[in-house]
């Protein structure tokens, strides 16, 4: 792989939540005999999909400000690194500190070292994937420092002891009765008279989460986009968590990933078009809190941005493979994806679920060197497209899922059965007589129907995965062109 | 016009009916039909299960097998947008320029069936004749990388005795994806379920596609179930008419 042999340094192992402990259709499969969870899925993501459908619709140059996304994208990762020094000038000159993370644990460990300098013992955070991916709270528990989340999905996963399942409603996985039994087992003052009412459990969650944005003195956030003009960050979100903890507590840690920034606040105007209305389906999204620096008297008065590389760089260097780095997060991708649909989110393994987690996280953590978890991700898609489609910025996720398939081929160190099977039906299907040859052994597999119009169900692997749950037809006595030749001849 | 027909590797070896009946048509609306006999395969499945480089042979074989041809007509959305997307591609990354370029030129003379017949012949009459329920499942490469848009339903709109009935969430996928349908077997089959649910919810006697493949698939899953309900190729469905059935 490319990447690899410009030395890049992937995402380490051993921290943060970018690789699963089984391959793909290993925990699909255990996804799927849950019942519940594909109800679950299928009813939430049905629901955004057609809300997010009809307030694209109703922009006429949806598809200009889709090329107008792309080509911003493009342009910025192109001179990713001027950008960024720019961006770290303004925050500086602004009041703010810039820090430098290579990777998780260096981020890790520059959050929890600041959190440790203000003496505070609790951190309230606002909803973030870049936090999720390098296992922010766990680094942070480790040092004794409780991480509260405050955005009700996150609040809801972190309660249960469970993982995010999607990167936009993180608890989609759960139902209104499932998240009644978590409040009723996990808060500590909530009225056990609760019920599954929307409003009974979001009352509930938000007398949990007032206390805590009270008393916090630190908030760690992401970054939606950061405007390297004016060293401006942005958080785009939905239930005013995110502006309590932005302007609340004295000390604000942002970790941001270096891809998004923007370079100037004509770019934002784009992306706050796309994101809303491709994320939650709205026309726009009920909170946009934007900072710059530090505001003497006026919200937090210690700023520190930390920007994390943790592989976005080894991306970066992969001409086919960059344009992951694109994606704002809105997780329009997720919802139409007929393969996150049922096996739901967990089975990616990584904070990244779906058809962008299938082409980010395994060229995060590289795919090359031995990484079996991961190298199962660009194969987890039928390549329907309809991830391209709905795309705000317009990855071409499908092409990207073919690319990182040959990458992972060609990192093979010994040939397996099915290179072996590949490399000798190339050699037929490159010969012409060769392969009429290879055809005629392929009827010869009627045999086995014995009359039928179909196959036994019972043949042996590779076949089996196939015949047992679909029939195969008969192969045919003659094929189309030797039928041909015969009657046409040359 | 002289048409040339790549049959394609899967409809010539498991469903030639398939191919004749594209044949059959085209020469029945007064075009001369040729078979290159050296044609295998586009090379999609190498391509799309990693096998970049596998395919430069195959991709090669195609492009020499159809060299000189006027117009090049397949019935599967599938291959005709790997060779729109794909074979150029696939050879510019393995230095074969000059080929590449050959490719392109291919490419752009190289038609989907319902975009031939309405784009091209300029006819979404065919005189066919098919008197049963049919239901149409849009491919999602016919869809999505080709954009036949409503081709395929102008074309069964106009075959008589035919009664078209919608199928419920047509864009999705019926879980085929080529080598998909093996290494994900499982996520494969959770969607095809789906799919013959919204099938049969039709009650349709046939269900028609323009892609032997994703019909293989779908018609696999209903002959296990036992369901009665058939996949019947678009081009055998324009092929028939009062005097020959399909």
């Amino acid at each position: 792989m490319s990447t690899a042999f410009l030395g890049l340094p992937h995402a380490p192992r051993g921290v943060g939540h970018l690789r699963g402990d089984e391959s793909f259709p290993d925990a699909a499969r255990k996804a799927l005999r849950d019942g519940q969870l594909r109800a679950n899925l299928g009813h939430a993501t049905a629901t955004i999909r057609a809300k997010r459908a009809a307030v694209v619709g109703e922009v006429p140059d949806w598809e200009q400000l889709r090329q107008a996304g792309k080509a911003i994208k493009t342009a910025t990762m192109a001179r990713l690194d001027e950008h960024l020094q720019e961006l770290e000038r303004q925050v500086t000159a602004r009041g703010g500190t810039v820090h430098w993370a290579r990777d998780a644990n260096e981020a890790n460990a520059i959050v929890t070292r600041l959190v440790q300098a203000t003496g505070a013992d609790e951190v309230v955070k606002v909803k973030s994937m870049a936090t999720q991916e390098i296992g922010l709270n766990e680094a942070l528990e480790a040092a004794g420092i409780t991480p509260h989340e405050t955005d009700l999905a996150e609040l809801i996963v972190q309660l249960g002891h469970d993982s995010p399942s999607h990167i936009l409603v993180p608890a989609i996985h759960k139902n209104r009765a499932e998240i009644r039994e978590i409040f009723l087992r996990e808060m500590p003052s909530v009225d056990p008279g609760l019920t599954d009412d929307p409003r009974q459990l979001a009352m509930a969650a938000r007398a949990h989460l007032r206390e805590r944005f009270l008393r916090a003195r630190v908030a760690i956030s992401g970054a939606n986009f950061a405007v390297a003009e004016t060293g401006t960050l942005a958080v785009v979100e939905s239930e005013g968590n995110g502006r309590m903890c932005l302007t609340l507590p004295q000390t604000l840690i942002t970790v941001m990933g270096i891809e998004k920034l923007v370079p100037t606040w004509r770019d934002l105007e784009v992306f706050l078009q796309l994101l809303p209305r491709s994320s939650t389906g709205e026309r726009m999204n009920p909170y946009t809190s934007l900072w710059t620096g530090v505001t003497p008297g006026d919200g937090p008065q210690e700023f520190h941005l930390v920007l994390l590389d943790n592989g976005r760089t080894a991306v970066l260097a992969d001409e086919f493979g960059r344009a992951a780095l694109h994606c704002i997060r809105c997780s329009a991708c997720l919802n139409v994806c007929p393969v996150y649909e049922r096996a739901g989110g967990h089975a990616y393994g990584s904070v990244y679920p779906g058809p962008i987690g299938a082409v980010l996280s395994p060229q995060l953590t590289g795919i090359s060197n031995g990484e079996v978890e991961n190298s199962s991700l660009p194969f987890a898609s039928s390549l329907c497209g309809a991830c391209f489609e709905a795309c705000p910025v317009a990855i071409d996720i499908p092409s990207m899922l073919v690319h990182l398939r040959a990458e992972h081929v060609e990192a093979q160190q010994r040939a397996n059965a099915e290179a072996l099977a590949f490399r000798g039906l190339a050699k037929a299907m490159s010969n012409p007589r060769l392969w009429h040859l290879t055809q005629k052994a392929a009827t010869l597999g009627r045999f086995l129907a014995r009359g039928k119009p179909t196959l036994p169900a019972a043949l042996p692997p590779p076949a089996s995965k196939w015949t047992r749950s679909r029939d195969l037809p008969t192969p045919p006595k003659e094929t189309f062109t030797q039928a041909w030749l015969r009657e046409h001849g040359r | 016009m002289r048409v040339a027909l790549f049959a394609t590797c899967l409809v010539d070896t498991m469903v030639p009916q398939v191919a004749r009946a594209t044949a059959t048509l085209l020469e029945r609306l007064g075009h001369e039909v040729v078979v290159p006999p050296g044609q295998a395969c586009c090379g999609q499945m190498h391509v799309n299960t990693g096998y970049r480089r596998e395919a430069v042979p195959i991709v090669a074989n195609h492009v020499r097998a159809f060299a000189g041809a006027e117009a090049i007509v397949a019935p599967s959305g599938s291959c005709v947008a790997s060779i729109h997307h794909q074979q150029a591609d696939v050879l510019r990354r393995a230095g074969e320029h000059a080929m590449a370029a050959e490719a392109a030129a291919l490419a752009e003379r190289t038609y989907e069936l319902s975009q031939f017949l309405v784009d091209v012949l300029g006819v979404t009459d065919v005189g066919a004749y098919y008197p049963h329920r049919v239901t149409y499942h849009p491919t999602c490469h016919s869809l999505r990388m080709l954009h036949v848009g409503d081709r395929p339903l102008r074309l069964l709109r106009e075959v008589r005795g035919l009664e078209l009935v919608e199928l419920p969430a047509a864009d999705q996928c019926c879980g085929f994806g080529g080598t998909f349908a093996v290494k994900n077997a499982d996520t494969s089959t959770a969607m095809l379920a789906d799919k013959m649910t919204n099938v049969l919810s039709t009650h349709a006697e046939v269900c028609t596609a323009g892609d032997a493949s994703c019909l293989m698939h779908i018609g696999g899953g209903l002959s296990r179930l036992r369901s009665g309900t058939r996949t019947v190729h678009l081009a055998e469905i324009l092929a028939a008419t009062e005097e020959v059935a399909v």
